[in-house]
């Protein structure tokens, strides 16, 4: 039974009704569950507010993976279906409303300022950008050997159209120093005891003026969900999620580093060229996370699925990266031997999810088709997975075996 | 609209734009309401489980450590704790730690069964 498991890349067992739910009272939990192709991977679906089942990591805070078949509908990921990632009991705070939500912007500029969601929805230009939200642990189940922290599938991504407005022009407006360094952002995430350290993250000055990161309050053409970060959260295009801080209260321009938690402790990578290091060893010198990594799926044929032999099949899929763009998706349908280009769909900005698709015709047997997705940047996916010690930053060729009969 | 322009006095340079905008703007959403499922997950039986409860439990759900992977060395545990500790400031003696850390490893040691 294990090795048959092992074969998929999620078994849905139980109550599927619970999948046709969502618009009657399907809000208590059920048996539902989801088998991750992990040791161990075994998750229930839960339904939270404002979501569609979906596989629950955690429940206290609510750490909520997207189910996979949903990255085959398009290359935007539903508000409902969007994955959930918070750090501290406490989190969702409570009491946060539009209406009298305020952001505070201070530190090392010429004027602070203290904006409400009405001053930032008019009193600025309106922005919108398709970008992907990939958590840095996505896939971290999968590493080999394994490591502590969240055991996730590959489903703590999704892309999103983020309407908003731009940091830039916030920072602007206040006038930053010349003497700054860098700037903060807190959300109202607050720890459940003071000696918790609270979520904070940084960019450098430079980085939080280079015009793209804004501040959304629109996700796919709705308010943010409340598990998203309604209502204003961060969006730093191309760069993974820890910095796309959520229920976002403050901005504080330093002059010199941020001595955060999460910025000098957590969320680091080896400070080498492949952000790796020996499996099993740690890191002598870390910097912290940046830039996604080029990667890719294949959406519609799950692992372990059989396939009709001797027929054109449709393969299809997304890819993204960084932000440099995608340049191109290969398909193997021989385990990685031989590569044919497949046709790209349409272009939605170098931050978001780019649909891919071709087809293959497979003799009967066993067949272990690959996809490999290029950026513009030159950059291409590894067909081996290199190792760190916190499984950040997996973009590994990841192969799907099937049967054609 | 009264209320609404009065919250612009402290921004003078914006309020043209604002009061060009607010025509245009959508209301603003809702304060969603927020309700979770039930916790459930519960810490798998073991000796020392009530220590273990009231340690791990101050701060996270049990399937925090229910979903890391099954048979870790105890260094695994070990470190675990410390970073609980160390980083997240879980109050907790050394003896403490000791008691948490010998029921991670022994009742985490086996791979779940399916019927879990």
């Amino acid at each position: 039974m294990d090795d048959l498991r092992s074969h998929r890349r999620e078994v849905l067992a139980g109550a599927l009704a619970l999948m046709a739910g969502s618009a009657g009272g399907a809000r208590s939990q059920t048996a539902a569950t989801v088998s991750l192709p992990f040791d161990n991977g075994e998750r229930p679906l839960g339904v939270y507010p404002q979501k569609r089942p979906m596989i629950v990591l955690t429940q206290r805070p609510p750490q909520l993976e997207t189910p996979f078949e949903v990255f085959d509908h398009g290359a935007f990921t539903p508000n409902d279906a969007f994955f959930v990632r918070y750090h501290l009991s406490g989190a969702p705070p409570r009491g946060l409303n539009a209406a009298t939500h305020r952001l505070k912007i201070g530190g090392a500029v010429e004027t602070p300022l203290d904006l409400g969601m009405d001053d930032l929805r008019t009193s600025f230009p309106v922005v919108e950008m398709a970008a992907v939200n990939q958590c840095s642990g996505n896939g971290r189940g999968f590493s080999s050997p394994r490591v502590g922290g969240g055991q996730l599938g590959n489903g703590a991504m999704g892309s999103a159209l983020w309407r908003g407005v731009s940091l830039r022009a916030l920072l602007d407006k206040a006038g930053v120093k010349p003497s700054a360094k860098a700037v903060e952002f807190n959300g109202a995430d607050v720890p459940p005891m003071r000696v918790i350290p609270d979520f904070i993250k940084a960019l450098s000055v430079d980085h939080a003026r280079q015009g793209e990161v804004m501040l959304a309050y629109e996700m796919n053409g709705a308010p943010l969900p409340l598990l998203n970060g309604y209502p204003l959260r961060l969006i730093v295009p191309g760069y993974y999620g820890t910095y796309w801080v959520k229920h976002l209260t403050d901005i504080t321009v330093l002059e010199q580093d941020s001595q955060s938690y999460f910025m000098q402790k957590a969320y680091r990578v080896p400070d080498n060229d492949c952000a790796c290091t020996p499996p099993g060893q740690p890191a002598t010198q870390t910097r912290p996370i940046g830039k996604l990594n080029v990667r890719s799926f294949i959406t519609n044929v799950q692992d372990g699925q059989k396939i009709g032999a001797g027929k054109r099949v449709v393969l299809r899929g997304i890819a993204f990266d960084g932000g440099s763009g995608v340049a191109g998706v290969e398909v193997s349908a021989d385990g990685g031997k031989a590569w044919t280009s497949a046709a790209l769909g349409q272009d939605h900005g170098p931050y978001g999810f780019r649909e891919w698709s071709t087809h293959v015709a497979l003799n009967p047997g066993n067949h272990v088709l690959m996809a490999r997705a290029r950026s513009k940047a030159g950059e291409i996916q590894p067909m081996t997975q290199t190792w760190n010690p916190p499984g950040y930053m997996r973009n590994v060729v990841d192969p799907v075996r099937v049967v054609a009969a | 609209m009264k209320p609404v322009l009065a919250a612009y006095a402290g921004l003078a340079a914006s309020a043209l734009a604002a009061l060009g905008g607010l025509a245009a703007a959508q209301p603003l959403s809702a304060p969603p309401a927020y309700s979770p499922p039930p916790e459930t997950s519960r810490l798998l039986d073991g000796p020392d489980l009530a220590q273990a409860q009231k340690h791990c439990m101050a701060c996270h759900s049990a399937d925090y450590v229910n979903t890391q992977p099954r048979g870790m060395p105890e260094a695994f545990w070990t470190a675990e704790v410390a970073k609980m500790r160390t980083a997240y400031g879980a109050p907790m003696t050394d003896d403490d730690a000791k008691v948490v850390v010998k029921y991670l490893t022994a009742t985490y040691a086996a791979s779940p069964t399916r019927s879990q």
